[in-house]
Protein backbone atom coordinates (compact mmCIF):
# COMPACT_ATOMS: atom_id res chain seq x y z
CA UNK A 1 0.00 0.00 0.00
CA UNK A 2 1.24 3.39 -0.58
CA UNK A 3 1.54 6.45 1.40
CA UNK A 4 -0.10 8.97 0.89
CA UNK A 5 2.49 12.32 0.41
CA UNK A 6 2.13 15.96 -0.42
CA UNK A 7 5.13 18.32 -1.83
CA UNK A 8 5.13 21.62 -0.77
CA UNK A 9 7.98 24.29 -1.46
CA UNK A 10 10.79 25.66 1.26
CA UNK A 11 12.20 28.83 0.38
CA UNK A 12 15.15 29.28 3.15
CA UNK A 13 16.90 32.94 3.91
CA UNK A 14 19.58 34.78 5.16
CA UNK A 15 21.93 31.96 7.16
CA UNK A 16 19.46 29.40 7.13
CA UNK A 17 20.66 28.77 3.23
CA UNK A 18 23.97 27.79 4.94
CA UNK A 19 25.03 24.19 4.18
CA UNK A 20 21.24 23.91 3.23
CA UNK A 21 19.73 25.60 0.02
CA UNK A 22 17.62 28.63 -1.61
CA UNK A 23 14.39 26.83 -2.51
CA UNK A 24 14.00 23.45 -2.44
CA UNK A 25 10.51 20.68 -3.08
CA UNK A 26 10.21 18.90 0.15
CA UNK A 27 7.95 15.86 0.27
CA UNK A 28 5.68 14.92 3.95
CA UNK A 29 3.02 12.80 4.63
CA UNK A 30 -0.29 14.98 5.01
CA UNK A 31 -0.69 16.72 8.84
CA UNK A 32 3.32 17.96 8.67
CA UNK A 33 3.25 20.82 9.93
CA UNK A 34 5.51 23.64 9.59
CA UNK A 35 7.61 22.93 13.05
CA UNK A 36 8.28 19.38 11.73
CA UNK A 37 9.83 20.84 8.17
CA UNK A 38 11.40 23.26 10.67
CA UNK A 39 13.56 20.02 12.58
CA UNK A 40 13.65 18.15 9.33
CA UNK A 41 16.25 20.53 7.65
CA UNK A 42 17.71 20.96 11.52
CA UNK A 43 16.72 24.53 12.20
CA UNK A 44 16.79 25.19 15.76
CA UNK A 45 13.98 26.89 17.03
CA UNK A 46 14.64 29.38 18.86
CA UNK A 47 16.91 30.78 15.65
CA UNK A 48 13.29 31.20 13.99
CA UNK A 49 11.65 34.26 13.51
CA UNK A 50 9.36 35.24 10.91
CA UNK A 51 7.50 32.30 8.92
CA UNK A 52 5.47 32.72 6.06
CA UNK A 53 2.57 30.63 4.38
CA UNK A 54 1.80 31.21 1.01
CA UNK A 55 2.48 35.02 1.41
CA UNK A 56 0.62 35.10 5.05
CA UNK A 57 2.17 35.80 8.40
CA UNK A 58 2.10 31.57 9.88
CA UNK A 59 2.60 30.08 13.48
CA UNK A 60 4.86 26.93 13.94
CA UNK A 61 1.85 24.79 15.09
CA UNK A 62 0.66 25.46 11.33
CA UNK A 63 0.01 22.50 9.08
CA UNK A 64 1.12 22.33 5.66
CA UNK A 65 -0.97 21.40 2.57
CA UNK A 66 -0.51 20.49 -0.71
CA UNK A 67 1.59 23.19 -3.02
CA UNK A 68 2.06 25.09 0.22
CA UNK A 69 4.62 28.01 -0.18
CA UNK A 70 7.01 28.07 2.98
CA UNK A 71 9.71 30.43 3.99
CA UNK A 72 11.90 30.40 6.89
CA UNK A 73 13.52 33.58 8.02
CA UNK A 74 16.16 33.76 11.13
CA UNK A 75 15.44 36.00 14.02
CA UNK A 76 17.67 39.13 13.79
CA UNK A 77 17.89 41.44 16.75
CA UNK A 78 21.08 43.06 16.76
CA UNK A 79 21.41 46.52 16.30
CA UNK B 1 14.49 90.41 12.44
CA UNK B 2 14.45 92.64 9.74
CA UNK B 3 18.31 93.60 9.89
CA UNK B 4 19.20 89.94 10.47
CA UNK B 5 17.14 88.91 7.35
CA UNK B 6 19.01 91.66 5.15
CA UNK B 7 22.24 90.41 6.62
CA UNK B 8 21.45 86.82 5.55
CA UNK B 9 20.12 87.84 2.32
CA UNK B 10 23.67 90.01 1.76
CA UNK B 11 25.89 87.12 2.72
CA UNK B 12 23.88 83.93 0.67
CA UNK B 13 25.22 84.73 -2.95
CA UNK B 14 23.12 82.53 -5.25
CA UNK B 15 20.82 81.75 -2.58
CA UNK B 16 23.87 79.92 -0.37
CA UNK B 17 25.00 80.79 3.45
CA UNK B 18 28.36 80.03 3.72
CA UNK B 19 28.94 78.61 7.49
CA UNK B 20 31.48 81.72 7.93
CA UNK B 21 28.40 84.00 7.47
CA UNK B 22 26.41 81.67 9.70
CA UNK B 23 28.57 81.81 12.71
CA UNK B 24 28.76 85.65 11.78
CA UNK B 25 25.45 86.49 12.14
CA UNK B 26 24.93 84.05 15.24
CA UNK B 27 27.62 86.65 16.63
CA UNK B 28 26.39 89.66 15.83
CA UNK B 29 22.24 89.04 16.42
CA UNK B 30 23.39 87.17 19.46
CA UNK B 31 21.24 84.34 18.35
CA UNK B 32 22.01 80.55 18.17
CA UNK B 33 23.32 78.79 15.38
CA UNK B 34 20.01 77.06 15.50
CA UNK B 35 17.78 80.00 15.28
CA UNK B 36 19.91 81.54 12.39
CA UNK B 37 20.07 78.10 9.84
CA UNK B 38 16.46 78.31 10.60
CA UNK B 39 15.58 81.67 9.95
CA UNK B 40 17.91 81.56 6.52
CA UNK B 41 16.23 78.48 5.92
CA UNK B 42 12.67 80.22 6.34
CA UNK B 43 14.23 83.27 3.69
CA UNK B 44 14.51 80.32 1.03
CA UNK B 45 18.75 80.43 1.34
CA UNK B 46 20.05 77.15 1.85
CA UNK B 47 23.28 76.90 4.13
CA UNK B 48 26.31 75.46 2.02
CA UNK B 49 26.61 72.46 3.94
CA UNK B 50 22.92 71.13 2.23
CA UNK B 51 24.12 72.74 -1.32
CA UNK B 52 24.62 68.65 -2.69
CA UNK B 53 20.96 68.21 -1.51
CA UNK B 54 19.24 69.95 -4.23
CA UNK B 55 17.21 68.55 -6.60
CA UNK B 56 16.57 65.78 -3.92
CA UNK B 57 15.63 67.75 -1.25
CA UNK B 58 14.38 71.11 -1.64
CA UNK B 59 14.95 74.58 0.95
CA UNK B 60 11.34 74.02 1.96
CA UNK B 61 12.18 70.27 3.10
CA UNK B 62 15.09 70.84 3.91
CA UNK B 63 13.33 73.82 6.32
CA UNK B 64 10.85 70.76 7.39
CA UNK B 65 13.68 68.58 8.60
CA UNK B 66 15.20 71.20 10.78
CA UNK B 67 11.95 71.67 12.31
CA UNK B 68 11.90 68.35 12.94
CA UNK B 69 12.62 66.15 15.98
CA UNK B 70 13.66 62.44 15.78
CA UNK B 71 14.46 59.95 18.90
CA UNK B 72 16.88 57.22 18.20
CA UNK B 73 16.90 54.35 20.50
CA UNK B 74 20.28 52.60 20.66
CA UNK B 75 23.82 54.54 19.56
CA UNK B 76 25.44 51.37 18.88
CA UNK B 77 26.28 49.45 15.46
CA UNK B 78 22.76 51.09 13.71
CA UNK B 79 22.30 54.28 15.97
CA UNK B 80 25.63 55.37 15.11
CA UNK B 81 25.24 55.63 11.72
CA UNK B 82 21.85 56.84 11.92
CA UNK B 83 22.65 59.82 14.20
CA UNK B 84 25.40 60.46 11.64
CA UNK B 85 23.36 60.75 8.64
CA UNK B 86 20.58 62.18 10.51
CA UNK B 87 22.83 65.32 11.72
CA UNK B 88 24.27 65.71 8.10
CA UNK B 89 20.68 65.79 6.29
CA UNK B 90 19.93 68.76 8.66
CA UNK B 91 17.39 66.83 11.23
CA UNK B 92 17.08 69.63 13.90
CA UNK B 93 16.15 67.74 17.13
CA UNK B 94 17.55 64.43 18.00
CA UNK B 95 17.33 62.60 21.16
CA UNK B 96 19.47 59.62 21.63
CA UNK B 97 18.69 56.79 24.18
CA UNK B 98 21.47 54.50 25.24
CA UNK B 99 22.46 53.35 28.23
CA UNK B 100 26.03 52.10 27.70
CA UNK B 101 29.38 52.89 27.19
CA UNK B 102 31.51 51.87 24.62
CA UNK B 103 33.88 48.94 24.80
CA UNK B 104 36.48 47.45 22.70
CA UNK B 105 34.67 44.79 21.03
CA UNK B 106 32.50 47.72 19.36
CA UNK B 107 35.27 48.86 17.53
CA UNK B 108 35.09 46.66 14.39
CA UNK B 109 31.52 48.88 13.30
CA UNK B 110 30.21 51.43 15.64
CA UNK B 111 30.97 54.58 14.17
CA UNK B 112 30.74 56.52 17.14
CA UNK B 113 33.61 54.35 18.90
CA UNK B 114 36.85 55.35 18.91
CA UNK B 115 39.91 54.17 21.29
CA UNK B 116 39.93 57.68 23.06
CA UNK B 117 35.98 57.02 23.70
CA UNK B 118 36.14 53.81 25.09
CA UNK B 119 34.61 53.82 28.75
CA UNK B 120 32.48 56.83 27.72
CA UNK B 121 28.87 56.47 27.41
CA UNK B 122 27.75 56.04 23.88
CA UNK B 123 25.18 58.84 24.12
CA UNK B 124 28.36 61.89 25.10
CA UNK B 125 30.18 60.45 21.89
CA UNK B 126 26.77 61.34 19.61
CA UNK B 127 26.38 64.50 21.37
CA UNK B 128 30.29 65.24 20.50
CA UNK B 129 30.06 64.10 16.94
CA UNK B 130 27.30 66.17 16.22
CA UNK B 131 28.09 69.32 17.45
CA UNK B 132 31.81 68.68 15.58
CA UNK B 133 29.42 68.05 12.52
CA UNK B 134 26.75 71.27 13.00
CA UNK B 135 26.41 72.98 16.59
CA UNK B 136 23.28 74.29 14.68
CA UNK B 137 21.61 70.46 14.95
CA UNK B 138 20.40 69.90 19.06
CA UNK B 139 20.85 66.37 20.25
CA UNK B 140 19.59 65.29 23.79
CA UNK B 141 21.74 62.49 25.39
CA UNK B 142 19.90 60.55 27.03
CA UNK B 143 21.79 57.62 28.97
CA UNK B 144 19.10 55.40 29.96
CA UNK B 145 17.46 52.66 28.80
CA UNK B 146 13.98 52.35 27.51
CA UNK B 147 11.41 50.79 29.11
CA UNK B 148 7.93 50.91 28.96
CA UNK B 149 7.44 52.87 32.52
CA UNK B 150 9.63 55.46 30.73
CA UNK B 151 8.77 55.30 27.31
CA UNK B 152 6.47 57.72 27.04
CA UNK B 153 8.12 60.40 28.49
CA UNK B 154 11.81 59.58 26.40
CA UNK B 155 9.47 59.49 22.94
CA UNK B 156 6.98 62.61 23.21
CA UNK B 157 7.97 65.33 21.37
CA UNK B 158 9.38 63.09 18.49
CA UNK B 159 7.92 63.02 14.64
CA UNK B 160 9.81 59.84 14.29
CA UNK B 161 11.55 57.56 15.66
CA UNK B 162 14.30 55.05 15.40
CA UNK B 163 14.96 51.39 16.28
CA UNK B 164 18.23 51.35 16.58
CA UNK B 165 18.30 48.58 19.39
CA UNK B 166 20.29 45.25 20.06
CA UNK B 167 16.99 43.50 21.97
CA UNK B 168 13.84 42.02 20.67
CA UNK B 169 12.15 42.87 24.00
CA UNK B 170 12.99 46.20 23.94
CA UNK B 171 12.00 46.78 20.27
CA UNK B 172 8.35 45.18 20.84
CA UNK B 173 7.61 47.27 24.12
CA UNK B 174 9.19 50.49 21.71
CA UNK B 175 6.97 49.87 19.22
CA UNK B 176 3.87 49.90 21.58
CA UNK B 177 5.09 52.64 23.39
CA UNK B 178 5.18 54.40 19.55
CA UNK B 179 1.50 52.81 18.76
CA UNK B 180 0.24 54.50 21.82
CA UNK B 181 1.99 58.00 20.70
CA UNK B 182 1.00 57.66 17.49
CA UNK B 183 4.66 58.06 16.20
CA UNK B 184 5.88 55.99 13.01
CA UNK B 185 8.83 53.68 13.93
CA UNK B 186 11.76 52.44 11.98
CA UNK B 187 12.84 49.12 12.77
CA UNK B 188 16.51 48.10 11.69
CA UNK B 189 17.95 45.13 12.61
CA UNK B 190 20.94 43.09 12.02
CA UNK B 191 23.14 39.93 12.58
CA UNK B 192 26.31 38.93 10.30
CA UNK B 193 25.75 39.80 6.25
CA UNK B 194 22.00 40.08 7.19
CA UNK B 195 19.50 42.55 7.42
CA UNK B 196 16.33 43.75 7.96
CA UNK B 197 14.22 46.94 7.51
CA UNK B 198 10.46 48.08 7.98
CA UNK B 199 8.62 51.36 8.87
CA UNK B 200 5.52 50.62 11.07
CA UNK B 201 2.65 53.27 11.41
CA UNK B 202 0.85 53.13 14.22
CA UNK B 203 -2.20 50.16 14.40
CA UNK B 204 0.15 47.91 11.92
CA UNK B 205 2.21 44.99 13.36
CA UNK B 206 4.53 44.68 10.92
CA UNK B 207 6.97 43.80 14.25
CA UNK B 208 4.71 41.34 15.60
CA UNK B 209 5.34 39.49 12.48
CA UNK B 210 9.59 39.70 12.36
CA UNK B 211 9.48 38.60 16.12
CA UNK B 212 6.23 36.23 17.34
CA UNK B 213 4.88 35.84 20.55
CA UNK B 214 7.74 33.77 23.11
CA UNK B 215 11.10 34.16 20.50
CA UNK B 216 14.34 34.73 22.19
CA UNK B 217 15.52 38.44 23.09
CA UNK B 218 18.63 37.81 21.24
CA UNK B 219 18.92 36.27 17.36
CA UNK B 220 21.10 35.00 15.34
CA UNK B 221 23.42 37.58 15.76
CA UNK B 222 25.06 35.95 18.96
CA UNK B 223 26.61 33.27 16.51
CA UNK B 224 26.68 35.55 13.72
CA UNK B 225 28.26 38.64 14.89
CA UNK B 226 27.89 41.95 13.24
CA UNK B 227 30.73 42.73 10.52
CA UNK B 228 31.46 46.57 9.29
CA UNK B 229 29.37 47.08 6.96
CA UNK B 230 25.88 45.25 7.77
CA UNK B 231 24.96 48.18 9.97
CA UNK B 232 25.60 50.90 7.77
CA UNK B 233 24.09 49.40 5.25
CA UNK B 234 20.88 49.14 7.30
CA UNK B 235 21.38 51.97 9.12
CA UNK B 236 21.23 53.97 5.73
CA UNK B 237 18.13 52.05 4.83
CA UNK B 238 16.50 53.21 8.41
CA UNK B 239 17.71 57.05 8.00
CA UNK B 240 15.98 57.13 4.06
CA UNK B 241 12.68 56.04 5.53
CA UNK B 242 12.82 58.47 8.28
CA UNK B 243 13.52 61.37 5.85
CA UNK B 244 10.55 60.07 3.78
CA UNK B 245 7.87 59.84 6.24
CA UNK B 246 9.09 63.38 7.78
CA UNK B 247 8.51 64.86 4.16
CA UNK B 248 5.87 62.90 3.51
CA UNK B 249 7.43 61.72 0.21
CA UNK B 250 7.83 58.76 -1.81
CA UNK B 251 6.49 54.75 -0.90
CA UNK B 252 6.91 54.15 2.83
CA UNK B 253 8.28 50.69 3.81
CA UNK B 254 5.24 50.16 5.31
CA UNK B 255 3.30 46.74 5.00
CA UNK B 256 6.60 44.53 3.92
CA UNK B 257 9.80 44.42 4.79
CA UNK B 258 12.76 44.60 3.20
CA UNK B 259 15.50 41.97 3.88
CA UNK B 260 19.46 42.32 3.08
CA UNK B 261 21.55 39.59 2.34
CA UNK B 262 25.26 40.84 1.86
CA UNK B 263 26.57 37.79 1.43
CA UNK B 264 24.87 37.20 -2.00
CA UNK B 265 23.88 40.56 -2.39
CA UNK B 266 20.39 40.52 -2.76
CA UNK B 267 17.47 42.84 -1.15
CA UNK B 268 13.88 41.07 -1.36
CA UNK B 269 10.59 42.31 -0.60
CA UNK B 270 8.28 40.54 1.76
CA UNK B 271 4.80 41.52 1.27
CA UNK B 272 2.67 41.08 4.20
CA UNK B 273 -0.56 40.85 2.72
CA UNK B 274 -2.47 40.14 5.42
CA UNK B 275 0.33 43.25 7.23
CA UNK B 276 -1.35 46.45 7.05
CA UNK B 277 -5.73 47.00 7.14
CA UNK B 278 -7.07 48.37 3.85
CA UNK B 279 -7.69 51.81 5.28
CA UNK B 280 -3.98 51.86 6.10
CA UNK B 281 -2.52 50.37 3.04
CA UNK B 282 0.93 51.51 1.85
CA UNK B 283 0.85 55.05 1.07
CA UNK B 284 1.81 56.36 -2.28
CA UNK B 285 2.59 59.65 -1.62
CA UNK B 286 3.18 62.39 -3.83
CA UNK B 287 6.49 62.62 -6.28
CA UNK B 288 10.09 63.41 -4.64
CA UNK B 289 11.47 66.80 -6.34
CA UNK B 290 14.10 64.48 -7.74
CA UNK B 291 11.84 62.88 -10.14
CA UNK B 292 9.20 60.68 -10.61
CA UNK B 293 9.45 57.23 -8.96
CA UNK B 294 8.57 54.19 -11.65
CA UNK B 295 5.69 51.72 -11.27
CA UNK B 296 5.26 50.58 -8.11
CA UNK B 297 7.60 52.71 -6.22
CA UNK B 298 9.91 50.20 -5.98
CA UNK B 299 13.38 49.62 -8.29
CA UNK B 300 15.57 46.27 -8.22
CA UNK B 301 13.98 44.83 -5.56
CA UNK B 302 13.02 41.16 -5.81
CA UNK B 303 9.13 40.56 -4.79
CA UNK B 304 9.50 37.79 -2.52
CA UNK B 305 7.93 35.09 -1.98
CA UNK B 306 6.93 33.92 -5.47
CA UNK B 307 7.09 35.84 -8.31
CA UNK B 308 5.31 33.57 -10.83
Amino acid sequence: MQTETVQITVKLFASFRAGRFVEAKQTCVPGTRIADIISRLEIAPKDIGMIMLDNRHAEPEQPLHAGARLSLFPLLGGG
Amino acid sequence: MESLQRFLRANAPGGLLPWSRQAAAAEAFHQSWAEIEAAALALGLLPCRYQRNRQSISVEQQLRLFQSRVAVLGCGGLGGHVIEQLARLGIGSIVAIDPDVFEEHNLNRQLLSTIASLGQPKVEAARARVAAINPAVTLLPIRDTFAPSNGIGLLTGSQVVVDALDSVDTRLALAESCAELGIPLIHGAIAGWYGQVVTQYPGELSLRRLYPAGVASKGTEQQLGNPAFTPAVVASMETAEVAKALLGIGKALRGRVMTVNLLEMTFDEIVFEDGVPPHRAPLILPDPPGGKLPDGGVASTNIVPWSD
